[in-house]
Parts: structure tokens; sequence; C-alpha cells
């Protein structure tokens, strides 16, 4: 055999035996978490027939037998809805979810979610549970971040209020356009371009979420009722309408998004049709699971249900930076140009 | 000039932001909650230096600005500018003070300098690497000392002013690294 001149091709994964260890070990952690306390493991297709409806969140196409498409889930959210409207009880699933156009530090098109759904939970019940799985991982990761500090539970408002002075369920565009140009005078163009939500999304980025970056878990409550998805809506006390939905921080990265499950089926329905309206206008796909929605018709139990990125929290416990330095291999796209 | 969609933005691309040139140092995504896709993208102002941070939306273009790094001869200064001129068109180029920062100390003409147009005019410009110069102010050294570590500032016949060994006289070529401002070697004449 002879040594050719190939070029070199980067091959090796970054992390090494150390990493697969570590991974190994905090999924060996989740499981046994689950089957301990009599959550069921299941595993949910990732062909699906349907592209998600969420307004900001597209599916990665495919086409598994010849000119038959489908989609890689965002979420397997439906499909497990659907396991739990038959009678499922208490399910997790540890499985790869995927979406389109998202890579950055803290976003690859691919990653590896946790997620979990308790019939009769409430959302204080299941919080217990994510800090409860959260600080196990830690502990068996290890150092640096073991032992975690205390858990902080939180209003997403009281956080608006505190660092920004406003009530973020009731701003209005031309306030939050004028706090946004105040804070982040070199986005003037940007925050010109934008509406309420996206106003919303751009301060919690640059300025709220900052804020959050401490040593422990935070639970931020209670977020804007047009980013409720599939969570229940509420009132708070001067009847302003509130998403009855938490979201772990750990480090200021957004890691676990819960809700309390919305099992309306008309509901559910005219929230996915006026998303995919939306959808629709800017060319992009999107379709309702019929199949979800008889499911839905047929009865979902009252539940909680939260997903959480397993990837995130593995940067969180071992301190990283970039999810490349948790991943066994780093995604590698081919130069398309 | 061409613009840059959001998947195409990565590491020194120079954008055209408020009429100035900026350098990407760094590009990332932010996506919070069910909210849109942001791009937050970590500028440096080419002219000022100073860095700040822009957000896109996912559908946005950012605009290229107009900046060509290129070697050129410098021919003289004229007390303003220092004339600069395209060895293959002949074109030339004056650099203000600012362009120039403290490469005047290290520059004689006909050196090949590094220069960055913005627009056709010049906002950086950069010495050779490597130059040799003669000495023409130090302290006599004491003599037949080659080896000791001491050393003293020397003045260079372009201004600078650099740390020689002891045994580095007046009149003796010396070769310095531009960038770290540091003596590299005597030169044989």
């Amino acid at each position: 055999m002879s040594r050719g001149e190939a070029p070199a091709v980067a091959w090796r994964p970054r992390g090494g035996r150390r990493l697969l260890e570590l991974r190994a070990r905090a999924l060996g952690v989740v499981r046994s978490f689950f089957a301990r306390r009599g959550v069921l493991e299941v595993d949910t297709p990732l062909l699906q027939t349907t592209a998600a409806t969420d307004l900001h969140l597209d599916s990665v196409p495919c086409e598994p037998m010849p000119g038959v498409r489908a989609y890689l889930p965002t979420s397997p959210e439906t499909a497990m809805k659907r396991l739990l409207a038959d009678g499922s009880g208490p399910i997790f699933q540890v499985c790869k979810s995927f979406r389109r156009g998202e890579l950055g530090s803290r976003h690859r098109p691919e990653f590896t979610m946790v997620e979990w759904y308790r019939p009769g939970f409430t959302l204080e019940a299941l919080q217990n549970e994510v800090d409860d799985l959260v600080r196990a991982v830690v502990v068996a990761v290890g150092a640096p971040r073991s032992p975690l500090a205390a858990t902080a539970t939180v209003r997403y408002e009281d956080v608006w209020r505190a660092r920004l002075g406003i009530d973020p369920h009731t701003a209005t565009a031309p306030d939050l356009r004028q706090l946004a140009c105040r804070h982040l005078p070199a986005e003037r163009d940007l925050v010109q371009r934008l509406e309420v939500d996206d106003l919303l999304g751009l301060l919690m980025a640059r300025l709220v979420e900052p804020g959050l970056q401490t040593d422990g878990p935070v639970f931020v409550h209670d977020f804007p009722a047009s980013s409720a998805a599939m969570a229940r809506l509420r009132e708070r006390a001067d009847g302003v309408p509130v998403a009855c939905r938490f979201e772990l921080y750990l480090g200021g990265l957004e890691v676990a998004n819960a809700y309390l499950e919305l099992t309306e089926p008309t509901e559910q329905e005219a929230r996915q049709r006026r998303d995919l309206a939306q959808r629709a206008a800017a060319g992009r796909p999107g379709r309702i699971d019929e199949r979800f929605l008889a499911a839905l018709r047929h009865g979902l139990p009252a539940t909680s249900g939260v997903a959480l990125g397993f990837d995130r929290l593995l940067m969180f416990a071992v301190g990283a930076s970039d999810l490349d330095e948790v991943l066994p291999l780093s995604w590698e796209p081919e130069p398309s140009d | 000039m061409p613009s840059y969609n959001m998947n195409q933005l990565r590491n020194g691309l120079k954008l055209l932001i408020d009429r100035d040139p900026y350098l990407v140092v760094d590009t990332d995504m932010v996506k919070p909650g069910k909210g849109q896709a942001f791009t937050k993208v970590k500028v440096r102002n080419m002219l000022t230096g100073r860095v700040t941070e822009k957000t896109y939306k996912a559908s946005d273009m950012a605009e290229g600005a107009d900046v060509v790094e290129t070697s050129m001869q410098y021919l003289y200064s004229d007390g303003e500018n220092w004339i600069f001129m395209n060895p293959d068109t002949f074109d030339q180029v004056a650099a203000n003070a600012d362009a120039m920062g403290d490469t005047p100390q290290w520059i004689k003409e006909e050196d090949v300098c590094q220069i960055t147009l913005f627009n056709g005019s010049p906002i950086l410009v950069s010495p050779p690497n490597f130059v040799e110069r003669e000495i023409v102010e130090t302290d006599p050294g004491l003599k037949g000392d080659t080896s000791s570590g001491g050393n003293k500032p020397a003045t260079l016949e372009t201004g600078a002013v650099v740390r020689v060994p002891l045994f580095i006289q007046v009149g003796e070529m010396i070769k310095v690294d531009t960038r770290t401002g540091e003596y590299v070697s005597r030169v044989k004449s």
C-alpha cells in the first residue's frame, strides 16, 4: 500500500473519548431518572408527513420514498400528544430534532432534545421535576458547575420591570421602539422595522437575557400571550392574558421550554391556522397535522410538558461557549459555492 | 458592491454601515423564546477601531463596503500627505496622517507598503514587516561587548526609536520587525 498525496481531511472528533463518556453518563442519568419516576420512554418517528406550523420554526424537508415529501420534526410534540391522547400516561423521549436555517454558537439545524409529558402535573410540579433532572445531570457531569446554586423562580414581566422598567404585556410598539433606541442606538434602523413581538424578542436577547446569567437555574414564568404556541392562556389580575409557559435559563442560556398544554382543539386549530396564513404570505410551507387535531378532539388529558435542549444543558454543565464543545461531531457542511 | 444575506455573513467581510467601512469580527444567531431569529454581528469600524454590535433580521441583507487591500510603493511626502504609487498602473494615491498612523517612522522612498483603500482612498497604511535602516543616533556602547544581554535606545534614519544591543554603533544598518518594533539583526554591508 502506498501513501498517496491526498489532502489531509480533518476527520477526527474534537472531544474524543472523554466527551463521549460525558454524554453517555448524562444520557444514563436522564433514563434512570425517568425510570425511577415511572415515566415511560417512547420513540416517535423522525419522518413526519407535515411541516411545522409555528411562525418562527422551519422544518427540514426530505424525500424518504421516491416522490413522497416528508419532514424531520422540529420537536416530537404532536407525535407524543397522540400517544398521550391514546392513554399512554407519563412519557419521555430523547431524540434528534431539526430546525432549518438555525446555526450559531447555541443553534444547530440538528440537536438532541429531551421532551416529556406529565399528565396531571401543574407547571409548578413540572418545574420541580426539571430542576431535579438538571441538578442530577450537572452532578453526574461533575465540575465546574457542581453543585448548582439555588433555584430562582421569576415572572417574565418582573424580569422586564427590573431591567427596563416596563410591563412587556401591555407595552406598545412605540414604547418598545423608544426603549430600544435609547439602549441600543446602533439598532435604530432595525428597530423602526419591527413590531411588538419582534421588539420583545430583540430586547429580550440583547438586554434582558444577559441579566439572567446567574450560577443557578432561573425559571421564568408567564410569557406574552402572543407566544403561547401550544400553551394555555390565563388572565392576570388586571385581565391581561399571559401564556402558561415557563422557560429555564442556565447561565443566561435558554435550556428548556414548558407548557401547561392547550387541550382545547378549536383554539389549537385557530392558532395554527392563523400562523399558517402568515407563513403562506411569506411563501413558507406548513400544514395542519390533522391526526394531531383529531387526537385533541378525542381528548388530551390535562398535562404539562417540557422540551429540554440536551446539548445546551451540557454546554452549561461544562462551561462551554459553543455547541461544538459538547457534540461528538461538529456540523460540517460541504461548501456549497 | 455585493450585498450579503445572513447565511453569507462571516468573519473578515467588510460591511458598509452608516457610510463607514466595518470589518466583521464575530457573527452569531440569536432566537429568544418562540420569537424570530436575529443575526448578531460584532463589527469593527475600520476608521475609528471602535467595536459595536449590529443586529439583523434573518431576511435582511447587509451591504458590502468597497474595501480593497493592495501593495503600493511609497514615493514621497509633501508634509501633509504621503504619496503612494501602484507599480502596475502608475496610479497615485495620497494618504493622510490618520491613515498613516505611526507608519512614517519606519518607511523610506521606494518601500512597498500594504494599503487598505476604501472607495479608492487609503484608510490604513502598513509598513513592510521588516525594514533595514541606518542608526543615526545612539550612545556609544562598550566596544567588543557582543554577548552581554544589555541594550540601549537607538534612533533610525526614518525616526523610530528601537532597543538595540550595546555593541551597535551610529552608522550601522540594522533589520527591524515593524510589527513589534523589535531589533532583529545587524545587516552586514
